[in-house]
């Protein structure tokens, strides 16, 4: 019974407990409830990796209705790869959250905290799960509604038009995904991605799809917050609270990652984005830009989490640069890159929160000192610093290594030579914090009492995500094979009409 | 001239859009910015309504002797589509409501610290 229904488990458990959280009407209890939720939606994520792997795709028609008429969840090794990354994080968080919440959201606000997580968890697992292409902007909305909410509970009042200005850029970001997916519609009549690709394909050229490309790539490009759609991102991520900047940097904008994913390979086919349309050449522009202007401007920021979330944006400029490389190696590296940054930013941002728990701001010069009071939070901070670096035993090196042989693979020296030098910025911003830390005193007048480690609570979480930094590091097998095997798959069924076209491509 | 009056429907749903958009870029006030939203968006609504007519096609009511119906799917989608933007105008009112409460105005250029522009 349980087994049949599990392709729609991830949303339905955390949709359920949305209300109930907001019922059980005491904050620890809340809490209790959504990480188990959250927990029990990880494992359901897993089962559906596992069955993923073994057995290809999986398919399950929403109130029997079957498909190309009704919803379609359909999942394969791509979106249940990315599902257990996001289910996993969000335990975590929660877990993390119950010390972290209690100093940063007044008393009264911490159910709508958890019922909001449980939304915004329900609408990134719509994302990912959903086959079809309109009920994507629904479960896109569900979560972006619910990540406004979020960002908006905060105490400092910035966060207020931070999320405002993330509302304006979110809706039109969505509408513009909606304007497409009405072209697609328009032209095809039919709402079911795989449905579309087939008769999409039945078109030489039509300029309804070509501009229905045009709408979803600019929607999803702002809620991906790629380079130079990324404004809204910087402001929203420092003032939100660490809980949800935690949550956020390392599952939202990768969600919108995937969906760029699923639209260029399943949807449109990459021949056609690429070769005909030229997608590659702007999206590696944008990208490689996107990698360099914003690791500069995180070297001049003076608020440590203003840091991290440009630093955010650079790491997804190296996980768009990994889809332009249009190559299958190009792709693997994209989507492992997803799964790793996921694992650092979430530590750091913990490591930051942490930090706000104990001192109560997070400029660099509050940073002064910390190696000394708070060593496991600090020690956690510089290991999944140097792995957004890409030091060798860290998963930022294999992103990279596999980023870089791909582009290797295809002649493309200066993509390669690129992501290196852009590494060396990230040691540069890295590095000032590590430096305010470890190589400067405590400043004057603060009570050394009061600076120390942080609860168990919030230290567990995050070195769970530090030590995951280190074992895949090391041993990379489920992470290369889950994401060679998704590879692997969005490419062949992407070009199965036209593969004579694409073996020219170098 | 025919390529006016044949499209005349896009014609109305992109001046609404460009209207809806130039309004949310230029008002100074967070509640017109909400406002030029909502038309950014009712033109995505009349994109999908218009693009089911058929042709001589009625409503898609099931009654004795009409053989042509209009598509009615893209009626259901903008349906789910108008609850999507109720639900967006009503959370960035309630932000408004917060932004007026916190810094004492709604006007974009009377926030004193650059930092808080939207």
């Amino acid at each position: 019974m349980l087994e049949q229904h599990l392709a729609a488990l991830p949303i339905l458990l955390p949709l359920i407990a949305a209300p109930i959280v907001l019922l059980v009407g005491r904050s620890s209890l809340a809490w209790m409830v959504a990480t188990l939720v959250s927990g029990f939606a990880t494992i359901a994520a897993w089962q559906l990796l596992i069955t993923c792997l073994a057995s290809g795709s999986l398919s399950y028609a929403v109130g029997g209705w079957m498909a190309p008429w009704g919803i379609e969840l359909r999942i394969d090794a791509a979106n249940a790869f990315v599902l257990l990354a996001v289910t996993a994080i969000s335990t975590l968080v929660l877990i993390y959250s119950k010390d972290s919440v209690a100093k940063e959201i007044e008393s009264d606000k911490h159910l709508l905290f958890y019922t909001a997580h449980m939304l915004c968890l329900a609408g990134l697992s719509g994302i990912l799960v959903t086959g079809d292409a309109f009920n994507l902007f629904v479960f896109l909305e569900i979560s972006s509604l619910a990540t406004y909410t979020l960002v908006s509970l905060a105490s400092d009042r910035r966060c207020l038009t931070a999320a405002f200005r993330y509302l304006v850029m979110g809706t039109i970001g969505a509408t513009f995904i909606l304007i497409g997916v009405g072209m697609l519609y328009m032209k095809t009549g039919t709402l079911n991605m795989l449905d579309l690709s087939v008769r999409i394909n039945l078109y030489e050229s039509s300029r309804t799809i070509n501009t229905g490309l045009a709408f979803v790539m600019v929607g999803v490009g702002i809620k991906l917050a790629l380079f130079p759609l990324h404004m809204w991102l910087p402001p929203a991520y420092t003032h939100a609270p660490s809980a949800v900047t935690a949550f956020l940097a390392s599952t939202a904008t990768k969600v919108a990652v995937y969906v760029m994913i699923r639209f260029i390979f399943t949807i449109f086919g990459a021949d056609h984005v690429f070769n005909d349309m030229g997608m590659d050449l702007i999206l590696m522009v944008l990208a490689v830009v996107a990698i360099f202007k914003c690791s500069y401007m995180a070297t001049v920021q003076n608020n440590v989490k203003t840091v991290l979330a440009f630093s955010s944006v650079a790491q997804i400029g190296y996980m768009v640069l990994g889809i332009a490389l249009v190559s299958a190696a190009g792709l693997m590296a994209g989507l492992i890159h997803i799964f790793n940054h996921a694992l650092m930013k979430g530590a750091l941002f913990m490591a930051v929160g942490a930090v706000f728990y104990r001192v109560g701001s997070v400029n660099l010069q509050d940073f002064r000192g910390l190696g000394k009071h708070m060593p496991w939070t600090m020690a956690g901070f510089t290991l999944a610093g140097l792995s957004i670096i890409g030091v060798p035993l860290t998963v930022g090196f294999i992103s990279k290594w596999y980023l870089v042989s791909a582009a290797l693979d295809q002649g493309n020296w200066l993509v390669a030579v690129l992501v290196l030098l852009g590494s060396l910025l990230a040691v540069v911003y890295i590095g000032r914090i590590l430096e305010a830390a470890y190589f400067q005193k405590l400043p004057e007048g603060t009570d050394p009492e009061q600076v120390k480690e942080v609860p168990y609570l919030m230290l567990v979480p995050m070195w769970i995500l530090v030590i995951a930094n280190l074992y895949f590091g090391i041993d990379t097998s489920l992470t290369t094979d889950a994401a060679s095997a998704a590879a692997q798959w969005l490419f062949e069924n992407s070009q199965t009409s036209v593969p004579q076209v694409m073996e020219m491509k170098p | 001239m025919s390529f006016i009056l044949d499209y005349y429907n896009y014609w109305v749903v992109v001046f609404l859009m460009m209207t809806g958009f130039y309004i949310v870029i230029s008002a100074n006030n967070l509640v017109k910015k909400i406002a030029g939203l909502n038309i950014f968006q009712t033109s995505v609504f009349m994109l999908y309504i218009s693009m089911g007519k058929v042709t001589g096609g009625t409503a898609p009511i099931v009654v004795e002797g009409v053989e042509l119906y209009s598509n009615p799917l893209p009626h259901v989608l903008i349906l789910t589509a108008i609850v999507v933007g109720v639900a967006t105008t009503s959370v960035g009112l309630a932000l408004i409501i917060r932004i007026k409460r916190a810094y004492g105005t709604v006007e974009e250029n009377e926030f004193k610290n650059s930092d808080d522009a939207i």
